[in-house]
């Protein structure tokens, strides 16, 4: 029976040789990523409830990332709760203050093709871009999963994304999660396994997978897959790990998608979403008047090493306009350390770019927020109404291209028009 | 099945976890986190809902975040079920974990705010007592129905370790 990638990876899981989407399964879990808020200071307790101890400590990774750095009385405990956590169970990583959870995960070599990974944050799609089936849960439904290693699952239909052809200039991963998001809505996905493929997908570094397996997020999918393939294997041996049989994670040939949408690459433009939802994607040029007071480059989908450097490659020999704030921080502690040894991160700072934690930040609002009534073009995923801590702020989002270039013009800008 | 019959109070499409628990309170407690939730939606709801009140929503009701938080606020204000025609899938999971029954339903349109309804999630059948009609809705499988009987995952994997020693014991 020809089966899908994500078939595959959850019949393995599943301990069967094959799946029917919609059947439910029990899975065993190879992996399991947890951060500082929703993980030791909320699975502990429930752990002590159980009675039970962690049920592979080798099979879980914990990353403090949204409370970094600690800002009062009350972050620094959840700090602290964590830090004990990690002292206490002899995990396979702890990462304090090392960068977003979702990049530091596979910078660290702990994701390969055909795992079947749960994270405790709604962007662990992300893992999908390795050929893992990664997807988010609850605090609660991961101190089910740190006890028992299992974990239920509708089993996904399959919808497969085709990119054919070239991207043009300025034209990245996160323009194509935006343009999706405004074609499909934030339902698309319908909690299903959104596979990505094509060769356009196929031409992209590990890095903008990612960016498009996380925002499969905002694209309502439970994970984002991309094939496994050289590029897979190449990242995940410079992280230091092995990538494992990388020919037997990929869906069969006559496997048969629920879904089927392709799209022209060649024909996407610079995407931009207007307030208060990625679904409300348009091209830039839509946008042309509105001025901004913030230019925000940050979070798992949008400050990685590529993403800096997009945003370089607009600001070099450029200055941001004196009216705006570019705000830049960096997705994790080694991208940082790439930016600042190839130069990208000087030309940054020489355009007039403040640079904040490599944490999650303002992205969530948990930690530093915008001030009321600002306008603010921003790389992360997604600008729901008070996303960034102030529910009176209009945020938009873009490519890290396009907020670069509207942080030198002052209003949102086509960087297509800046980069000839 | 509720007992009684609750109250509904009726919003849209694309309810999501930010409007349900806003990010600038995570850090507290969930009685804090419950005080704000849906607040910028509507102002009233947190000092008007009462235990056995009802939800009703449209699209995407809690896509977003995966702070399970957004689910536990209902559950923390009393709110006995939630009626809508589709579901953030990460919340899905998260309410039905609090214990908090979430129906897929699409006849919401026939729930206006106040209506006194009641839900079983047995069934699937949603009685709207205010219009005397009997609404479907998709019931929940026997084993989250199980799950939600017990209180939600913590009060029903903690049984199980419970029994699991039990045995061990003898």
């Amino acid at each position: 029976m020809a089966l899908t990638l994500a078939e595959k990876i959850v019949a393995r899981a599943a301990r069967r040789t094959h799946v029917t989407p919609g059947e439910i399964v029990t899975c065993a879990v190879d992996l399991a990523m947890i951060h500082d808020s929703g993980g030791p200071r909320r699975v502990a307790p429930i752990l002590k409830r159980f009675g039970v101890g962690l049920w592979d400590p080798s099979k879980v990774v914990l990353i403090s990332d949204h409370y970094v750095p600690a800002a009062d009385d009350e972050t620094r405990r959840i700090g602290e709760v964590t830090r004990k956590f990690a002292a206490e169970n002899k995990l396979a990583g702890f990462y304090d203050s090392e960068g977003i959870c979702h990049v530091v995960l596979p910078e660290r070599g702990h994701l390969k093709p055909g795992m079947f990974v749960v994270g405790g944050d709604s962007h662990s799609p992300t893992g999908g871009a390795f050929g893992a089936y990664m997807f988010g849960i609850g605090a609660t439904e991961m101190a089910g999963v740190l006890a028992t290693g299992e974990i239920w699952l509708t089993v996904p239909e399959t919808i497969e994304i085709e990119w054919r052809g070239t991207f043009g200039p300025c034209v990245v991963a996160k323009d194509v999660m935006l343009f999706l998001c405004g074609q499909l809505g934030m339902e698309g996905g319908r909690t299903q396994a959104v596979h990505f493929r094509g060769d356009a997908i196929r031409a992209l570094p590990m890095q903008e997978r990612m960016t498009l397996s996380n925002m499969t997020a905002e694209l309502g999918g439970q994970t984002g897959l991309c094939d496994p393939d050289e590029t897979t294997a190449a990242f995940i041996r410079a992280a230091g790990a092995e990538p494992g049989d990388v020919a037997r994670w990929q869906s069969d040939p006559d496997a048969m998608p629920a879904e089927c949408l392709r799209f022209d690459a060649s024909a996407l433009t610079p995407q931009v979403a207007a307030p208060h939802s990625p679904a409300n994607a348009a091209p830039v040029a839509d946008h042309g008047a509105v001025k901004i007071d913030v230019a925000h480059i940050g979070a798992c989908t949008g400050a990685k090493i590529v993403d800096l450097r997009m945003a370089a490659s607009v600001l070099k020999d450029r200055k941001v306009d004196p009216s705006v704030s570019l705000l830049v921080a960096p997705a994790s502690h080694r991208d940082q350390e790439a930016a600042a040894s190839d130069g990208t991160l000087q030309i940054l700072v020489d355009a007039g770019a403040t640079l904040l934690p490599n944490a999650c930040g303002m992205c969530a609002g948990y930690n530093g927020t915008l001030e009321e009534n600002v306008t603010c073009i921003s790389s992360i995923a997604r600008n729901f109404k008070g996303r960034m801590g102030t529910a009176s702020a209009n945020i938009y989002l873009g490519s890290p291209y396009t907020v670069a270039a509207s942080a030198v013009r002052g209003r949102i800008s086509d960087p297509r028009e800046m980069l000839s | 099945m509720s007992a009684n019959h609750g109250r509904a109070f009726v919003y849209g499409d694309g309810i999501n976890t930010d409007m349900l628990a806003p990010g600038i309170y995570m850090k507290h407690p969930i009685a804090t986190i419950a005080q704000h939730c849906l607040e910028s939606v509507d102002p009233d709801f947190v000092r008007t809902v009462k235990p056995g009140d009802v939800l009703v929503a449209g699209q995407g009701f809690g896509i977003g975040s995966s702070r399970e938080q957004a689910a536990e606020a209902l559950k923390y204000l009393g709110v006995a079920a939630v009626l809508a025609r589709s579901y953030g899938g990460i919340f899905y999971r998260n309410a039905l974990n609090f214990g908090l029954p979430v129906l897929v339903c699409s006849e919401v349109d026939q729930i206006g705010a106040g209506d006194l309804v009641r839900v079983d999630p047995a069934t699937g059948a949603v009685h709207n007592k205010t219009r005397d009609v009997t609404l479907k809705a998709s019931p929940l499988p026997q084993f989250l129905l199980d799950m939600i009987s017990d209180g939600g995952l913590v009060p029903h994997l903690e049984k199980r370790f419970a029994a699991k020693r039990a045995a061990a014991a003898l």
